[in-house]
């Protein structure tokens, strides 16, 4: 008697979990099914979830157009995001391993002022971001968008956890052999941090592959922009045109969902946890 | 040497700098240095030089076009708490959107995600898939989310209407606007509190839930006795965060409202970016930053407060 009844409230939490699920998901499907219909469909009042005549018309259209040179704009966003994320790796790493691992004069004032940082609003950053960007020349060009970003404090913290939880011994025997400490760092530390990485890689990939307010006001010509921000300009020019922006999403969003389901274990792990330990 | 590094100590706790001991011994001065140089860079260049450029550039008539760019002092903040003036009026509009936004979104962005993450706590078989699809929206970046609820909002071919069986504009007419704005928001973020909720509920020990019924406490008693206490670190987190991500939202007002009706759901980050970096009127656009900052950090200590406030209890 109580089996049964566990058995239905498990069915029933099961039905509710993926009715919910379905619900959540169906804007996505919408999208995916309307970048398929033909320009009238897009725009017909009653909706279809299946186009009638499925057509590719909207991604020829979108990756034809003169003043919306998409496959540059995703050729932009990829480059600056592998390029930032690996910044993000190549200096916050051994920063936190420093931080964690090593003892030193101003250890704990660096630590504090890093710290510090991460009470500071964002938004104080904007405006002298930008006059700094703009002093180095930067404006419109990649490395406003790769490099700036990096002096977040987020992925010292996150990697600086990370090394504290490793036990010393491995790191006393290497001394013992020998090794110095960038020794030390390259062959014991970073193959054992090599999760935490790859977390920290994506986080970073990511964040920057859908950053949109930053690269809208410090990309200006259409050739430079990343794939969200060349969106967000197109827009405002073919507001009516479904189809097309559509596309235009699937094209943006295809390459995170395939990272996400791909590497989906690694993202959300990563999240949960800087969450609980932020 | 573990003893050194293995337990986390708190910025600015009395541990000597000094002389290192066990394998740090042999290493050369300047290495930690070393390894902190290509961070700290970065860290100097475009952090910490910002944040006093930025306040420079509040006491400044300050346009990057200009070659001239006179000390005003404070004019630039007096001048926003006058809500006679151009700057001033447009400054509260846009903070009282934010407001409105902050206030209308985060109740919802905590109770849900944490209904859900109560859902999904049990241990059954699909748990992760149904974790990963309501993640799933998070991961787009607001570029998509923006487009794709543009066209299910649209007043005359959107689902949302065609379902519903209403004729509301969403994205031109206020309070509308707002319900769809903090619609989208919830879709697009809920899955993230969700999976923090999540960790944090697997992070309480079993055993309390155990004794907790033992000695015969309802689901609600337990609720309120082992899980919530248990997720309080969390929860200040989750507050805290949401509450400052909220209060930071341009992404769906520029895309999805455009400000409109007449800048009512233009937000103040969203008045400060068109300030500086459209119209080149950094100075003022500086000087919001740094009003709009103060009401930030008031926010956190708020709730930092709040939440110490009730561990005395």
């Amino acid at each position: 008697m109580t089996r049964d009844i566990r058995r239905l409230r498990r069915a029933l939490l099961h039905l509710v979990l993926a009715v919910i699920a379905a619900l959540y998901l169906s804007p996505l499907v919408y999208m995916v099914s309307t970048s398929f219909k033909t320009r009238e469909d897009a725009g017909a009042t009653t909706p279809r979830w299946i186009p009638g005549p499925a057509t590719l018309d909207a991604y020829r259209e979108i990756l034809n157009s003169a003043d919306s040179p998409i496959v540059s704009w995703f050729v932009n966003s990829l480059a600056a995001a592998t390029a930032h994320a690996a910044l993000v790796l190549v200096t916050a790493t051994p920063a936190a391993y420093a931080l964690a691992r090593l003892r030193f004069h101003g250890r704990n004032t660096i630590f504090a002022a890093i710290v510090a940082t991460l009470f500071v609003p964002p938004v104080v950053l904007l405006i002298p971001n930008f006059l700094i960007v703009n002093e180095l020349a930067w404006v419109d060009s990649l490395p406003a968008v790769i490099v700036p970003a990096a002096a977040g404090a987020f992925g010292v913290f996150f990697l600086r956890q990370f090394f504290l939880t490793l036990p010393g011994e491995l790191e006393e025997a290497a001394e013992l052999d020998g090794c110095n400490r960038w020794q030390i760092f390259t062959a014991v530390a970073l193959p054992l941090a090599r999760p935490a990485l790859v977390t920290l890689f994506l986080l970073s990939f990511l964040t920057n592959w859908n950053d949109f307010l930053w690269p809208i006001y410090v990309l200006l010509s259409p050739e430079s922009l990343t794939l969200p921000a060349g969106l967000g300009n197109f827009q405002g020019a073919n507001n009516i045109r479904y189809d097309l922006l559509m596309a235009g999403a699937v094209i943006a969003g295809l390459p995170v969902i395939a990272l996400y389901l791909v590497a989906q274990r690694w993202v959300i792990e990563g999240i949960s946890r800087s969450g609980l330990k932020g | 040497m573990s003893v050194l590094t293995r337990k986390e100590r708190p910025p600015g706790a009395d541990v000597p700098d000094g002389p290192p001991a066990g394998a740090a011994r042999r290493m050369r001065p300047w290495t930690p240095y070393a390894f902190l140089a290509p961070y700290l860079a970065l860290f100097a260049v475009f952090m910490v030089l910002p944040i006093g450029f930025g306040f420079w550039t509040s006491l400044h008539e300050w346009d990057v076009n200009l070659p001239r760019k006179p000390f005003v002092g404070v004019e630039n903040y007096t001048d926003l708490f006058d809500p006679g003036s151009v700057d001033g009026s447009r400054f509260w509009t846009a903070m009282r959107a934010t407001g409105i936004f902050t206030v209308a979104s985060v109740p919802l962005l905590i109770v849900l995600p944490l209904l859900t993450a109560l859902l999904m706590n049990g241990r059954f078989r699909g748990r992760n898939v149904y974790r990963a699809v309501y993640f799933t929206p998070y991961v787009l970046g607001v570029a998509v989310v923006g487009f794709v609820w543009r066209f299910l909002l649209d007043g005359n071919i959107g689902l949302v209407n065609h379902y519903l069986g209403l004729d509301v504009q969403w994205t031109t007419d206020v309070p509308p606007a707002w319900v769809a704005l903090v619609g989208v928001t919830v879709w697009w973020t809920l899955g993230l509190n969700s999976v923090i909720f999540l960790a944090g509920l697997q992070d309480i020990p079993r055993e309390l839930h155990e004794a907790a019924m033992v000695d015969g406490a309802s689901a609600r008693h337990r609720f309120r006795a082992v899980t919530l206490p248990g997720l309080r670190p969390v929860m200040v987190f989750v507050v805290n965060s949401t509450i400052l991500a909220s209060a930071n939202m341009f992404g769906q007002s520029y895309l999805i409202t455009g400000g409109a009706p007449a800048d009512q759901t233009k937000t103040a980050i969203y008045l400060i970016a068109e300030t500086g970096l459209r119209q080149f009127d950094m100075g003022t656009a500086s000087a919001m930053s740094f009003v709009l900052a103060a009401f930030l950090m008031a926010a956190s200590a708020l709730v930092f407060g709040a939440f110490r406030e009730r561990d005395r209890t």
